[in-house]
């Protein structure tokens, strides 16, 4: 019995990267790739800076409603550029991953000893990336056009934090989405609905004035509403820790969930093959 | 004649027939406008109490002259993406060899787009009646209302075909959505133009978005409007954006 036992074949050990080894690579890949596409990059960056010179203008005589928080209506508009901003960063995420699908990518990365996490994770870096790009870009066009940050200096770094945050939650939904179909369209059809999660919020007026009663009611269920008051506290108000943490709070729930459904799409993805 | 109209009706069946076996490309589209409205008419009902605004049917009929204008205009507009994915994957190609009268595939896009147009303007008007628009005009002044948005319909449609035509790709379709919205969104959308500040005030009275949306806007209220000035307008317009798309079909042809 014994001399089987040691006579047995034994299986060579498999070597596996660890995952902080694969993460950089597979985040490079994404960065340089998103970094290489200024067909989806620009129009991301720019279109909410237009929407932006639009409605500071066009949207102006708010200010003078009883209530409204500040008389800068840029100031106001400022928040929700970010906002709109993620939405393309969800476009974006899905759209490379659903190519990476169709591409025969995800296939042969299955032949590698990749961990899942690694995957995902690397998937992100291109949208955090975006993400700051934009952020510095929103708050540099911001200030030149005469917004102005009632949370100082310290207030910019928060911004930006809670910025990347919502690209990263709006990219995590991407993901989630890109992980379950196999055509970029697909993932552009879903364009309209996620501007009525962005259109069905306080974006445009406080909650407090907006007057249609059934209106008021989805914007209060609607984390985008927490997102654009988050940002909006830093920008109006100065520091106001239950906007910032409800913010933060809703990011970071929405990555959770997006991660989530991204990884048991993965998995789905994984058994398929 | 006769073979003229066939090739437009059997153009324009074969696209209904694409868009009503893929609801994908054709509710998005109808759904954006439908949007646009329930967003501006509820969450910024309250602008309708700022100081100087003084639109007597309501804030709900005012952003519906806004809705009207994007429904029509882009209703022609997706009708140009149409005919970049035909040119792309070759079948415009073939209809162009098949065809002897070639405006008539524009015919056939074209009515395809009014198409569009009219069953978002049906969805947006019914679902803004619902809500409590009130249309103050009388039958003259509705008929004169949509009777301009058919034109707008169609002279979106030529601006997007003589885009499509020239580039004959789908990755020219940013370039007929953007300059129609800037169109749109550079009027005096969701205030009247002594309101508006800065940079859009100067540039509003020069877009003819802006004689649009505001006849529109007086033929709801049925306040009598400068209705001639604005067919003018829109027909100098219309012209410009035929030639546009005729020139276009003779690049496409020259292009083989």
């Amino acid at each position: 019995m014994e001399a089987a036992a040691v006579d047995a074949p034994i299986a060579p050990k498999r070597w596996r990267p660890s995952i902080w080894t694969q993460v950089p690579e597979l985040a490079r890949r994404s960065i340089m790739r998103t970094v290489r596409q200024p067909a989806a990059i620009i129009p991301a960056t720019v279109f909410p800076l237009i929407l932006l010179a639009i409605n500071s203008v066009g949207l102006k005589s708010a200010t003078s409603l009883p209530g409204f928080p500040t008389n800068s209506y840029v100031t106001f508009a400022l928040a929700f550029a970010f906002i709109q901003a993620g939405v393309f960063a969800v476009i974006g995420t899905g759209q490379n991953l659903a190519e990476d699908n169709q591409g025969g990518f995800f296939n042969r990365l299955q032949l590698t000893p990749v961990h899942p996490a690694a995957l995902v994770a690397g998937q992100l870096a291109g949208t955090l990336t975006v993400g700051l790009l934009q952020a510095v870009i929103y708050i540099s066009v911001g200030l030149l056009a005469g917004a102005h940050i009632e949370a100082g200096l310290g207030g910019v770094f928060v911004l930006v934090a809670l910025a990347i945050a919502i690209s990263l939650a709006f990219g995590s939904v991407g993901l989630a989405v890109g992980m379950r179909v196999d055509a970029p369209e697909k993932v552009q059809s879903m364009f309209p609905l996620l501007f009525v999660f962005l259109f069905l919020s306080s974006m445009s007026l406080p909650r407090n004035l907006i007057q249609t009663d059934w209106f008021r009611e989805i914007a209060t269920y609607n984390p985008v509403s927490y997102m654009v008051e988050g940002l909006r506290s830093l920008l109006i108000t100065g520091w106001d820790p239950e906007a910032l943490a409800l913010g933060f709070g809703c990011a970071l729930g929405i990555l959770a969930l997006g991660l989530t459904f991204a990884s048991l799409g993965l998995k789905e993805r994984m058994a398929r093959t | 004649m006769r073979r003229y109209l066939s090739v437009a009706g059997g153009l324009s069946w074969r696209l209904l027939h694409t868009l009503v076996t893929n609801p994908l490309l054709f509710l998005p589209p109808m759904l954006m406008p439908i949007f646009f409205f329930t967003a501006f008419a509820g969450g910024l009902s309250a602008i309708g109490n700022a100081p100087g605004f003084d639109y007597a049917p309501g804030y709900t009929s005012f952003i519906f002259a806004f809705v009207l204008c994007q429904s029509a205009a882009f209703g022609g507009v997706f009708s140009g993406f149409s005919i970049a994915a035909d040119f792309q994957f070759g079948f415009g190609r073939r209809l162009l060899l098949a065809t002897p009268h070639r405006t008539a595939l524009i015919l056939g896009y074209g009515i395809v787009a009014m198409i569009r147009a009219f069953v978002t303007l049906t969805a947006v008007t019914l679902i803004a009646l619902a809500v409590g628009m009130n249309l103050e005009g009388g039958g003259l002044d509705i008929f004169g209302m949509y009777g301009l948005a058919a034109i707008i319909n169609v002279t979106g449609l030529l601006f997007a075909a003589g885009i499509a035509l020239r580039f004959r790709s789908l990755q020219a379709t940013p370039l007929m959505q953007v300059p129609v919205f800037l169109f749109l969104f550079l009027a005096p959308v969701y205030v009247p133009r002594q309101l508006l500040g800065g940079w859009v005030h100067a540039v509003a009275p020069f877009n003819p978005a802006t004689h649009v949306m505001e006849t529109v806007r007086d033929l709801i209220a049925g306040t009598g409007s400068e209705y001639l000035a604005t067919l003018g307008i829109v027909a100098a317009l219309l012209a410009a954006t035929f030639a546009f798309a005729i020139t276009g079909l003779r690049r496409a042809e020259a292009a083989g």
